[in-house]
């Protein structure tokens, strides 16, 4: 996974609660067999004028030109910001991987759905939560000022505005601590090799039958 | 100090290390794998340079996508031939025992596991499948996972998890001819509800669960998600070791002798306690069908369907308006008018040798009612088919005028060319009759073998027994 230190980065603003994980990639891209790829259909339903399909070529497809993200001065967007219970629905993790794919690695809203808000520490997503009064004043100033950015630190746990404005977030310590260092959940498993191979060496003598192999 | 569950052995016997913050890292014995859930997971590994930890605990086979047909001329649709031939290519790659689409062996993860002695007494046992409970039976610790895990056991043969809390289901009573393991796990669920199991590992005991075969055990542990629990289990005794011996993968000579002597261990102490009981009386059952949308709608086969007009509770009282408009039911109507248009026997709720027994018990000599659109039998693996074929099943299903199918998951979720028309409405084995599982817009009712093979030979639902 990749680490997550400091961003800057363009703000696309999403203003809708309640996005769910349909909406973030819909349900015809999930018979997919990998999980790269995801990014051009990100919002697809949202964002292109016909049904997509998978295997379309997504380039010559008519984008809808009132969504947000295909305006100009969105382009190459890293920090999404959004509203209420973001991410809800389902368990895959496509929804994450789409984001990644696409370019985000923040996301800030007001709350987010629990399972998605897990799956995205999983993915290398920093998803912060902040106050909703906040998020409304960010909304305003992004719509306003072309070309807006916040910096975004994670081990001071702030978030930086272009005025210098500086909004301090809360984040687990755990959670922190493998997203500064790029520790997936695996990274961190295997930082216990030793007790893992004295468990299997001890548990070989007690219970063969367990290491027989198909 | 208080004696151990029979979870609470599995999950220290398992314990690698305690992380200190609520979460455990588990040791994996026994990791199955298919090609829905799988393919990611593959990527993942090859992306960060990684390599299965221990390849021959692995164990694969492709079922969810395979077609029941004729496979000579292979999967016609690309979609779900692609993540099969993903499977095969990872297999291969990583050195993964599978079985392939054609072997004899292949079948229903859930269904090969215990066949093939993969899946033991006292194992922990994880598949990219919600189902994994089912190898519970054996006094294991089974539960399904998603694909980030399922990437974290082929890299660490460990996943990091939450202790559940315990509880005991306990049916006791002689349980009445005609009333099988899927009527006690259907009348569990009714009784507890889908949500009554959220955050508990389940141990089902008394004795009326002792006095289930093996097969009726996977049953009942197989639908313990129903009831919202991760995993189900069954304490290990005499019917337990016996079913294990001889399988391919079980342990042999002096290995089975200690083997068993450990196996003897997994049970719940007398003086165990459990977070929480439930208590059910079998000898009042009867068989059960479910009339809405959700496991837990559910009702005796005598009974009519529910009138949400008595039901006090409103968030309740809409879901059942939901799931009669979606049904298409009458409340009051006699649940032995309804008349299904397709049987599907198969699914690893009720694939195994013993369910298809049951329900050409039923078949036999009878023809399915001209009503009936469709009647399918699809055996759990190869090896059910096979043996079914020995013992003439397939005759008795063939004449009666079902066809015979070969092994995969089939109509119990509709990912092959095996689906409901929109309004179709079907008597099915299987354990989900949530809207659009057997295909859009089609209506299932959850039943056991004998029950579906009953209402195929009459056209309607039917207290099996009556037919004699
Ligand atoms: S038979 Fe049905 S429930 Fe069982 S693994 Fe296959 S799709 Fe899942």
């Amino acid at each position: 996974m990749e680490k997550f230190e400091t961003l800057t980065g363009i703000v696309m603003p999403l203003d809708r609660p309640n996005v769910d994980t349909d909406a973030i990639i819909p349900k015809q891209f999930l018979k997919s067999i990998k999980r790269s790829g995801f990014g051009p259909n990100l919002f697809d339903a949202w964002r292109y004028l016909d049904q997509g399909e998978p295997g379309m070529d997504n380039s010559v497809r008519p984008l809808n030109p009132d969504f947000l993200l295909n305006q100009p001065r969105y382009q190459a967007a890293q920090v999404l910001l959004a509203r209420e219970n973001f991410g809800c629905g389902s368990s895959r993790e496509h929804a994450p991987w789409a984001l990644l794919d696409y370019g985000f690695r923040v996301i800030i809203a007001p709350s987010f759905a629990d399972i998605f808000y897990n799956n995205c520490f999983k993915n290398g997503i920093l998803p912060i939560v902040v106050d909703a009064g906040q998020v409304d004043q960010l909304f305003k100033q992004v719509e306003t000022e072309e070309g807006y950015q916040l910096t975004i630190d994670l081990a001071a746990q702030t978030i930086t505005k272009p005025d210098s404005e500086v909004i301090q977030f809360a984040i687990d310590e755990f959670r922190k601590h493998r997203l500064l260092n790029g520790l997936d959940d695996i990274g961190l498993t295997l930082q216990h090799v030793d007790d893992i191979q004295a468990y299997e060496k001890k548990r070989q003598q007690e219970a063969p039958w367990l290491f027989r192999n198909v | 100090m208080a004696g151990k569950t029979l979870y609470d052995k599995l999950w220290d016997a398992h314990m690698v290390r305690d992380n200190g913050d609520g979460t455990a890292l588990l040791y994996i014995d026994r990791h199955l794998v298919h090609e829905v859930t799988s393919p990611q997971a593959f990527e993942g590994l090859r992306l960060a340079g990684r390599k299965p930890w221990r390849v021959g605990a692995n164990l694969a086979t492709p079922d969810h996508n395979v077609p029941t047909t004729d496979r000579a001329e292979g999967i016609v649709d690309p979609v779900s031939r692609l993540q099969v031939e993903t499977l095969d290519a990872n297999c291969e790659a990583f050195g993964i025992t599978e079985f392939k689409m054609n072997d004899l062996r292949q079948g229903i993860v859930h269904v090969i596991g215990p066949e093939e002695g993969a899946t033991l007494p006292g194992m922990t046992v994880v598949c990219g499948d919600s189902h994994t409970s089912t190898h519970g039976a054996f006094g294991a610790l089974a539960f399904g996972i998603g694909t980030s895990e399922v990437e974290h056991v082929l890299a660490t043969q460990c996943l990091v998890q939450n202790k559940s809390r315990a509880m005991l289901v306990s049916v006791n009573g002689q349980v009445p001819a005609g009333v099988t393991a899927k009527d006690i796990v259907l009348a569990i669920i009714g009784h507890i509800g889908t949500a009554g199991g959220t955050g508990y590992a389940i141990e089902f005991g008394g004795d009326a669960i002792r006095a289930l075969s093996m097969e009726g055990r996977m049953t009942l542990c197989n639908m313990a998600i129903e009831a919202g629990a991760r995993a189900g289990m069954v304490a290990v005794d005499e019917k337990t070791i016996e079913y294990v011996n001889g399988r391919p993968y079980a342990p042999k000579a002096k290995i089975w002798e200690q083997a068993v002597a450990n196996w003897q261990t997994l049970h719940s102490d007398a003086d165990a306690k459990f977070d929480k009981v439930i208590h059910l009386d079998a000898s009042s059952l009867k068989p059960q069908v479910t009339w809405g949308t959700s496991p837990e709608m559910v009702i005796s086969v005598d009974g009519r369907v529910p009138d949400p007009a008595t039901e006090h509770d409103e968030v309740k009282r809409e879901g059942m308006k939901a799931a009669l408009n979606y049904m298409d039911l009458q409340p009051n109507t006699p649940m032995v008018e309804i008349k299904p248009d397709v049987v599907f026997i198969g699914s690893c709720t009720n694939s195994r040798i013993e369910d298809l027994r049951e329900a050409a018990r039923v078949a036999k000599g009878r023809k399915v009612a001209d009503s009936i659109k469709q009647a399918l039998v699809v055996p759990g693996s190869g090896l059910v088919k096979q043996q079914a074929e020995q013992e003439g099943l397939d005759k008795i299903f063939i004449d009666a005028g079902f066809e015979w199918r070969e092994p995969g998951c089939s109509m119990c979720l509709a990912m092959n060319a095996d689906r409901l028309q929109a309004g179709e409405r079907c008597a099915s084995t299987s354990n989900r009759n949530f809207e659009g599982r057997q295909g859009q817009g089609g209506r299932t009712h959850l039943v056991s073998p004998a029950m579906a093979a009953a209402a195929a030979v009459t056209g309607h639902f039917i207290d099996v027994r009556k037919l004699g």
